[in-house]
This record gives C-alpha cells, structure tokens and sequence, in this order.
C-alpha cells in the first residue's frame, strides 16, 4: 500500500487522532480545573507509564510488570534527594534530583533487565513481577528510604507549582513528555536498533544465528523502558505531592497491566486511550452509591470481559470498526484482513 | 550458556569449568564468594549464639514448610497446563478468611485468639479445614473450567485472565470480610509447644505441625505423581500434551482434577498459614509473591524444586530478619532479592527447571 495515499481508512484513523490532539492542546480552556487534573494529566502520566509496558510488548516481545517498581525507583529518588517530610534530610536543587532518579530508574531498569533477559515469554512475566512486589515489600521496610508512611510534602520545582490550585502547567509537561515519548518510540522502531529488537520479538534464534547478542538487546530495551517508566514515575510525583509504597504496590502495578490491556497491549496509542478510560471510569464512578467503594471490582470485570472478548482492547476495536467502514467507503469487500504500512510499526501478536 | 554446557554434558567438571567463556566462569566464581561469605557469616553469628540458631533455624525450616504446601498446587498447575495462577495467592487468601468465618460461627466466637489458651475443639479446627478447602477447589476449577479452558495454550492471556479474577477476589474479600488481621485458633487438644530434645528451649508445636504436613505432602504428592496412574497421566501431559489425548485419555478431565488440587493446596496453605501466621487481606499479594519465588528459584512445574525454593526461601528470610547487622535488619527484603539475582545469574530456568 502507497504510505502517503489518504485512503478513507487512513482519514479514519487520522481524522480523529488529530481532533483528539487538538482538544488535548486547548484543554485547559474547555475543561474544569479539577477534570483537567483528576482526570486528563493524571491519564496522561499513567499513560507513559503504560507506554513503557506497550513498548515493551510490542516492539521487544517482553511483557513486564516491573514498570511500576521502575517508575517507583525514579519517584522515591528523587523525592528523597529533594526537601520532604520523611525520607532521607538531603535537600537538592529539583531539577538535579529529577535528573538523578531518573538514572537511578534506568540503572534499576539495566540491572534487573540483565537479570531477567534471558527468561522469556511467562517466565520474563514471572520474574519482573517478583521483582516488582519486592521492590514494594523494600521501600515499605526501610524507613531511610520511605517506610509505610512514604515521603510527603515533595518540593518541586517553580514551573509546576500547586497540582491543586494551578494545574495546567503541569498538565503541559505531562502532555509533552507524552508526545515526546510517542515520538521517540515511533522513531525508535525506525532505527536499526529499533528493528533488531522487532527481530528479536519475532525470532530470538534466529537473531543470534544472525550474529546479535539477544540477552543484551532485550537488557538495553528494559532499560529504554525503565526510562519511559521513570517520567511517568516523577510526573506522578509531581501530581501527588507525595510518593508511598501504596503507590508502587501490587494494584498500582495491576492497574498499569489492566491500562495496556484496555487501551490494547501492542499499539502504542492505546496506553493513552487506556489511562484515559480509566482515569474517567475511577472519576465517573466515585459518584456512583453503588460502585463508589467498589471500583476495583469494576475494573477487574471490564478487565476479564476486554480479555476474553477483545484482546486487541480498545484500539483493537477501533481498528476492527476503522478497517471495515474503510472498506465499504473504498467499495471493496469487507472481508479481507488488514494488511499494509501500518501492520509494519504496530504487529499483532501471532 | 546452557547451550554451552550441554554439549560437554559426558565430561566431569573440570573440564566442563574450563570450557566455560570467561564472563560466565567469573559469575560462577562471584556466585561461589557470596555463597562462600553468607556461609562463614551464619557459623559466626550460631557459634556466638546456637540457642537462637536453633530457633530461627526452626522457623524458617516451618516457613519452609508452609511455603511448600502453596507453592506446590502453583508449581502442579503450572507443570502440566502451562497456566501461571496469578490468583493463587488469592485463592490462598480466600481460604483464610473462609476458614475464620466457619470457626467463629462454629465456637460463638470465642476461640479467634491465636496465642494463649485456645477454646477451639479439633472439629473447630478440622471443619473450617476442609470445608475452606473444598471450596477454593471448586473455586478453582470453576475459573478453569469458565475461563481458562477454552484458552489453552495463550499463556498470557491465561496469565491476565487470573490477574483479572485476583483483583475482583480481593476488592470483594475486603467488602466482605474487613481488613482486620485475626488468626485461627488451633485446636485445644494440641500441646502450645513441645520441649526440644537435648535442651531446655521450647518451640511452638502447630509450627512443627505445619512442617510435618508439609512433608507427608511433599512424600504423597511425590508418590502420587511416580506411582499411580493419575500422576503417569500428568508427567505425561507435562512432556506431551497431544500424544496424550491421542492415546485416549481424557486430558481435559486429568486437568480439571489437577487445577482442583492445585486450588485445595492453595486453600490448605491458607488455614495452616492463618493458624501459624495471621489471615489478613495482604495474604494474596504476600502469598503470590512466595509463590514466584519458590518456583522462579526452584524451576517451574518441578515438585522437588518448590521444596529447595521452599526451604530457600524460608531459610532467609527466617535468618535475614535476625543475622543481619542490627540497624539493617530491615533491609532483609533485599537478602530474597539477592537469593533471585544468584539463581536466576546460573540458572535462568531455576535450579530443576527444564526449558518447555
């Protein structure tokens, strides 16, 4: 398929996708201080978290549960390297101590990838959440660190200012990082070291027939995971005010699995359209007398029923919904399955 | 570098040192130091103390043995349907709270004490017992036999689709129960503690209780698996599925009942842990976690693996709490992680895992 041909499909994929973009970009003017903050920025950083799972799954074949132990790494570092309550007494500039958990992350990430990159498939699944909930049980236990109680009160630095009373600007950085992140794993999948590691997804032997060293591949990629996973850990951070072993433990890590899930595991997109979905189904049933205290329970259903009935999750739906109408705007039949450009940078799971 | 190995399997090991690239020998030689200083260290600690060597080596031998009993219905399912439970530590949960409910209602409420004197009779006990346990089986094998079974073989899926049960059982378990931490009361025929030969130090005796069941378990499920049809059954299913179905066996009913047990050792792991430990609503998490480890350590679907995962496990982070230096006692969560990092260095598999 010619990529730059506007077939009605690809206006149905890109037409919404840029009123979508659009209405991120003016948000600040069509919705409330409080939906901006509860719902979209808090969509946002959750959604660069899923990224870092989505990248990982899709693009390397590695589905982990260690993104929210890394992005934990990335938040408690730097929250105790800044002025808090609790934590360790050091006070740094903000920006030198975001810059330094965010190392911390990656290097976390490096290190429990070298461990984990030669286990595959449900094993690598296995591993990283072990490693995930010992992450938990740690930050819970040494109270140098965090203990139960967390480390509260974080300084930020001067251009996010108050999360409550003045969101957008923090809003604009979590938008940002988003697109910036978006971009750089669009590009990345481009690049040489992009594709090898697609190879590496798709036939691990084959790649070392090839001549690649695959456990260090798959080493550096959780490591560009561990850095993704880290920006939505300070962003996150910055939004709380705050960062407790609650925000690491198992439930946050199985939210971020069931925001990839929704959203849909191997389309990059779909971790924003997951957060969101989520982030607004957390908002929307708060209110709600019968649900309001049940909301997980809630979730765990919608997450069993996209499962079992759509595992491609949203974007998977939308897809389906996008290449039939495409076919029958063209005039071509309906049934054959989707090929083309797009298949190349977003493979489905075979 | 298995792959290195397996080739010079036939030489002794020596040569087989020898023939390994140099990064993988200076691991190997790392692994050894550890290993070499963790050992010097316990002697020093036991030789200044034996009376707490002996204590805290009985509790982690007990842990050991609690860690047995669940992690082995994770290790049996997984063996033979490739299905990795992520709600078993809820299952495990589940049978706790279960089991405390019955006993309440059995004793008027009276026995919910865990140390001091007990109230409750054998059948305060021994009913919760097995009725909690049936009913995680069947709650298994209902989730096999709804969920799972028509995704065989999509192990991710499988995977997420017991995520999804894990988090709907737990929101559900604190609507339902609370999440205040009780413990079952053991039956009042049992002695609190028993005296330990050639000393003057007692020990708890349900501990010791736990231990020995976890060892009459290990024989059984070992016996079963090498000498009755059932067990034939399941080692062939975990080589090959297919063949066997060929062959006219009805896989499908072999892995019902296997999910079936698999659950109920979930479920006998939560009332003896309630009794020992406590039946709390951050069991499943706890329980999951262990769960992993013992069979990450110890190589997945291996019955004798989850017991050296078991007494792993349970042996460090029984000495950890205490060995270490006082004022970092509290960083022994990173002893279990370190006990990960050095198997999984050597053995990616674990220490009886084979690849599928």
């Amino acid at each position: 398929m010619n990529r730059s041909a506007l077939t009605p499909e690809r206006a149905l994929w890109w037409g919404p996708a840029l009123v979508l973009t659009l209405i991120l970009v003016i948000a600040p003017l069509l919705f409330s201080d409080f939906y901006l903050s509860q719902v979209l920025t808090k969509a946002l950083w959750l959604g660069i978290a899923a990224a870092s799972l989505i990248f990982l799954a899709a693009y390397v074949g590695m589905v982990s549960l260690g993104q929210v132990a890394l992005y934990g790494i990335a938040g408690f570092t730097m929250a105790n390297l800044v002025e808090a309550d609790g934590g360790s007494p050091i006070a740094w500039n903000p920006w030198l101590a975001t810059l330094v958990g965010i190392l911390a992350a990656v290097g976390a990430g490096l290190f429990f990838g070298a461990i984990a990159s030669r286990s595959y498939g449900i094993y690598f699944l296995m591993i990283t959440l072990a490693i995930a909930v010992l992450t938990y049980y740690f930050f819970g236990q040494v109270t140098q660190f965090s203990g139960f109680g967390g480390v509260n009160s974080v300084e930020r630095p001067a251009i996010v200012s108050n999360p409550v009373t003045d969101p957008v600007n923090l809003f604009y950085i979590a938008l940002l990082t988003s697109a910036a992140v978006y971009a750089f794993v669009r590009y990345l999948a481009r690049t040489p070291f992009g594709l090898a590691l697609q190879g590496v997804r798709d036939d691990p032997s084959r790649m070392r027939a090839l001549g690649y060293n695959v456990p260090l591949l798959r080493m550096l990629a959780f490591g560009l995971g561990a850095l993704i996973a880290a920006f939505a850990g300070i962003i996150s951070v910055w939004w709380n005010t705050r960062i407790s072993p609650g925000s690491i433990d198992l439930t946050r890590t199985i939210d971020v699995l069931v925001i990839a899930v929704i959203g849909g595991l191997f389309r990059l997109e779909g971790a924003w359209v997951g957060a969101f979905a989520f982030a607004a189904l957390d908002n929307w049933t708060r209110g709600l007398d019968v649900v309001g205290q049940r909301f997980n329970t809630v979730i765990g259903v919608i997450f069993l029923v996209i499962v079992l009935l759509s595992p491609g999750g949203l974007m998977g739906i939308w897809q389906s919904i996008t290449d039939f109408l495409g076919r029958r705007l063209a005039g071509k039949p309906p049934a054959r399955p989707s090929a083309g450009a797009r298949a190349s940078d977003s493979p489905q799971p075979s | 570098m298995s792959e290195a190995t397996a080739g010079v399997a036939d030489l002794d090991w020596r040569s087989r040192l020898a023939a390994l690239p140099p990064g993988a020998l200076a691991l190997r030689i790392a692994v050894a130091v550890v290993v070499g200083f963790v050992a010097v260290w316990v002697s020093y600690k036991a030789y200044g103390d034996p009376r707490q060597f002996v204590i805290v080596g009985l509790n982690g031998l007990t842990l050991a043995g609690l860690y047995f009993v669940v992690a082995s219905g994770f290790t049996l399912i997984f063996g033979l349907m490739r299905v990795v439970n992520m709600a078993h530590g809820s299952l495990y949960m589940l049978a706790g709270f279960f089991a405390l409910e019955l006993q309440t209602k059995l004793t008027g409420g009276e026995a919910t004490s865990a140390f001091g004197s007990s109230e409750a009779g054998l059948g305060d006990w021994i009913i919760p017992l097995v009725v909690a346990c049936l009913a995680v089986g069947v709650i298994g094998l209902v989730m096999q036999q709804v969920f799972l079974r028509w995704n065989q073989g999509q192990d991710l899926r499988q995977a997420l689709i017991t995520i999804a049960i894990s988090i709907i059982i737990a929101d559900q378990t604190l609507a339902h129960f609370g999440g205040i931490a009780e413990s079952l009361a053991a039956p009042d025929s049992f002695p609190e503690s028993v005296h330990l030969p050639f000393s003057d130090l007692t020990y708890p005796f349900f501990r010791i209780f736990v231990l020995l069941v976890a060892i009459a378990l290990g024989l059984c499920l070992w016996a079963m698996i090498q000498r009755t049809r059932f067990g034939m059954i399941v080692r062939a299913g975990v080589d090959d599925r297919q063949m066997v179905s060929a062959l006219g066996i009805n896989i499908q009913l072999v892995f019902a009942a296997a999910f079936f047990l698999g659950a109920t050792l979930a479920g006998l792991g939560g009332v003896l842990g309630g009794t020992m430990i406590s039946v709390d609503k951050a069991n499943d998490t706890q329980y999951l976690l262990i769960s992993l480890i013992v069979v990450i350590i110890g190589g997945m679907g291996s019955l004798a693996g989850a017991a050296i995962g078991a007494l792993a496990l349970g042996l460090v982070d029984s000495f950890g709490d205490v060995y270490l230096p006082a004022g970092y006692t509290n960083y022994s969560i990173l002893l279990i992680f370190g006990l990960l990092v050095l198997v999984l260095a050597v053995r990616p598999l674990g220490l009886f895992g084979r690849p599928a």
